[in-house]
């Protein structure tokens, strides 16, 4: 590994991008589970729910911040590390990233105000209709990027010839053949995520601290809304599936190590390669991979025996598919059994089941990690497939190296600040403490 | 009017946005670190931060807006800026990154009033508008240099440059100027004498060097790009105006008097400034690589913009209109009441 500019500069944004999706998930998600909470709270009456929006939202504005300046620190990247690229997409795709700042403006705005007048209404649900604008900017902004990104894995609604691009249709290339399934998938996962985090904490709480009327709700309605997020997230994966198995072969032949083109196929999982491409120590699912791409065992799965071995992605992917699929059943797994002894009356507070959500909320969001990484690697060597490669793409300027160290100080200090202020904020006031302040008078 | 010329208009009033809520926080940023260092902090602090606390992610916004709109516009502006401006931008966006999420420790996390915090506020306050301020110098000629395919960014050249340095001086001094005549109306709106006595004395100070330094850009531009100058000169009546907003609104605040008037004009005298030096600046967005014409998108790309922002906004007018009624024209909150 050679590390020139290309390489230095897709270590850069690899970091970047690393670092801003765990906010960015954060962002997307928490908003749908605060708003959830509100609206329990003020239907059934129930100051623990109101309370618990209300400490779930004092956190997300740390997190809200750094997902702002890391967001930002993207934004600008891909035109200093990737200036030939943005010269010749920039083109195409500035209407989705304009109109991804526009839902970014609209739910800033609404979230300073849903932040600022918890107090301020004489009807509850006047400030609950607040959470409406933020989550519809923060899910909106998730899809306009979203759609920037099938964009590069599937171009089209433009003409390129010789580095001069005509012909250009800008919704065509927004409504590119990968965009609903990404979508869908980037959306579910982002609630599922977040719901595993929240709820990981509140387990976490349990275990060490007290198990309080304010703990069980909160882990109760997590779980819950965790199981039907991690369905969704089943859901839209099959159907990402079946959508690579037809446009975009290359990434799910080098994910499952499908070499031949051929009818039932075998779904591999874990395993080792040798040089000689054999396959060792994997577990087979003997036509699960015809099936996973066309609902039926005969369909036929091309291989990377029809791609040409330099269009071919890494082979290393396929660990980064396998812990993201495993770990999204974990956690769909644990939410069921969390949700089924909490209807028939056992006992879902027990600690080996306790122990398994506090690791559901890392491990998801390790798997939106590993989910992108596999995204992304596999769409090597292209950064617009079937257009462009990496290297054409990348800047030419000297001194990334620096500026990948400069950005690595940057990130490793919102790191710790992130951890130290949000343990910090919960520490120093507790529920219980909190919730006998507010609301001795009120009940 | 031609789609790049409304394009390049569309972008310029929101740099132009940016400029004033920008300046109004980093400005606030300086005042409260200078005031924690001159334990004034207990009389101007509570005000600070009583305005930045529902905004400050806005601010933000309109920056993103600006540059993700340029590139969308002026595809070309990506590659030369981009190229070049590696090194100076990334310092700049690790500024704003460590002040955007300072803010947010300091205000919401940590124990308040820690003033490291506010040391890390106050110093990146004044460095990044320096720092952003050179993108507009670059952007004069002179600084870029094209060899084949790349695009080489001559430091040193712009370390040497009277006129850089003007522009750097000017873009501080506004800061401070517009942040103390905004934050002198928010206290008399607040009804805060001690607060809005010292932020007054704050506003009248750096509003000489504030118009000194508008003339010394003027000389300075003179030397380095005549086009640009003898065009300035040709909408002289634009800066006549800047000029006259100037001096009524530094009367309006000598006097103790309409003190929101007098943020307006501030406010008007940065808008004919800015539309002067943008107007005069044309048709080159990048002096001699880029002009409005050579670089525009195609034009399904522009219009798709023009109407993605048209109806942007009226998504944005109210929702801004909204949020400053809560917490800007709310008499009630200004106080503290809320």
């Amino acid at each position: 590994m050679e590390l020139d500019s290309v390489m230095l500069s897709r270590m850069l944004t690899s970091m970047t991008l690393a670092f801003h999706i765990i906010f960015a998930t954060i962002g997307v998600g928490v908003p749908v589970m605060i708003s959830l909470a509100e609206f329990i709270g003020i239907k059934r009456k129930d100051a623990h729910y109101i309370l618990l929006a209300r400490r779930w939202a004092r956190g997300f504005t740390i997190t809200v911040a750094v997902g702002v300046v890391t967001g930002t620190c993207i934004g600008l990247q891909l035109s200093l590390l990737w200036p030939s690229f943005m010269r010749v997409a920039g083109q195409v795709i500035s209407l989705p990233l304009f109109m991804e700042t526009f839902a970014f403006f609209f739910e800033a705005i609404f979230l300073g105000i849903y932040l600022y007048t918890w107090d301020r209404f004489k009807k509850p649900i006047y400030h609950w209709l607040l959470s409406i604008p933020v989550i519809i900017g923060s899910s909106a902004s998730a899809i306009f990027i979203t759609t920037v990104n099938a964009f590069m894995n599937t171009p089209q609604g433009f003409t390129l010839r010789d580095g001069v691009i005509t012909g250009i249709d800008p919704l065509k290339a927004m409504f590119n053949p990968a965009t609903p399934s990404k979508v869908f998938h980037v959306l579910t996962s982002s609630y599922m995520t977040s719901a595993f985090i929240l709820a990981a904490i509140t387990a976490w709480v349990i275990l060490f601290g007290k198990k309080t009327e304010y703990h069980m709700k909160s882990l109760k309605l997590t779980m819950a809304a965790g199981l039907i997020f991690a369905l969704g997230t089943a859901v839209a994966g099959d159907i990402s599936a079946k959508f690579l198995a037809k446009v975009q072969p290359e990434k799910l032949a080098a994910a499952e190590w499908h070499f031949e083109t051929g009818k039932n196929a075998d779904l591999i999982l874990f395993g080792t390669l040798d040089e000689n491409r054999e396959i060792h120590n994997e577990i087979r699912l003997p036509k699960v991979l015809s099936f996973l791409a066309g609902n039926s065992f005969d369909t036929e799965v091309i291989g990377l025996d029809k791609i040409p071995e330099d269009e071919q992605p890494p082979l290393w992917i396929h660990y980064m598919f396998d812990l993201m699929v495993v770990i999204g059943m974990y956690a769909t797994f644990i939410s069921a059994v969390f949700v089924f002894l909490m209807r028939f009356r056992g006992n879902p507070f027990n600690k080996p089941l306790l122990w398994s959500i506090v690791a559901s909320g890392p491990l998801s969001m390790l798997a939106i990690e590993f989910g992108w990484i596999f995204a992304e690697v596999g769409r090597q060597p292209w950064i617009l497939r079937g257009y462009m490669k990496v290297a054409e793409g990348a800047t030419r300027a000297d001194h990334v190296g620096l500026t990948f160290l400069m950005f690595l100080a940057l990130y490793l200090v919102l790191a710790v600040m992130t951890v130290i202020v949000l343990t910090r904020m919960f520490k120093k006031k507790t529920p219980e403490q909190e919730f006998e302040e507010r609301y001795s008078n009120a009940f | 009017m031609s789609l790049q010329l409304l394009g390049i208009t569309v972008l310029w009033t929101f740099l132009y946005g940016y400029l004033i809520v920008a300046s109004v926080d980093f400005g606030a940023g300086f005042f409260a670190y200078y005031g924690k260092i001159t334990k004034k902090d207990h009389v101007i602090n509570h005000i600070i931060s009583r305005y930045l606390s529902p905004v400050w992610e806005v601010t933000n916004v309109f920056f993103v807006f600006f540059f993700v709109g340029l590139i969308g516009f002026f595809p070309d502006t990506a590659y030369y800026y981009g190229t070049a401006l590696l090194i100076p931008g990334s310092i700049a966006l690790i500024l704003l990154a460590l002040r955007g999420s300072f803010y947010a420790f300091g205000n919401y996390g940590a124990k308040k009033g820690n003033s490291f915090y506010l040391f890390l506020y106050g110093a990146t306050g004044l460095l990044i508008p320096a720092s952003l301020s050179t993108a507009l110098t670059i952007s004069e000629g002179g600084f870029l240099e094209k060899k084949g395919d790349s695009v080489e960014f001559l430091a040193m050249k712009l370390f040497a440059s009277p006129y850089s340095w003007s522009v750097v001086l000017l873009a501080i001094v506004s800061v401070l100027f517009i942040s103390a005549s905004f934050l002198t109306y928010y206290a008399d709106r607040a009804n805060d004498v001690d607060a809005r006595n010292v932020l007054r004395k704050f506003a009248l100070f750096w509003s000489i060097p504030c118009i000194l330094a508008s003339l010394l850009v003027f000389t300075a531009l003179k030397g380095h790009n005549a086009r640009h100058f003898s065009n300035a000169l040709d909408i002289w009546w634009m800066f006549g105006l800047s000029f006259l907003c100037f001096l009524v609104a530094t009367i309006f605040i000598y006097r103790k008097k309409w003190f929101g008037w007098a943020f307006i004009l501030v406010m008007l005298q940065f808008f004919f400034a800015f539309f002067g030096y943008g107007a005069s600046h044309l048709p080159y967005i990048l002096d001699p690589f880029i002009t409005i014409h050579t670089a525009v998108t195609n034009d399904a790309m522009g219009t798709a913009l023009v109407i993605a922002f048209i109806a942007g906004l009226f998504l944005l007018v109210p929702s801004l209109g909204l949020l400053m009624k809560l917490f800007l024209f709310d008499a009630d909150y200004v106080r503290g009441k809320k």
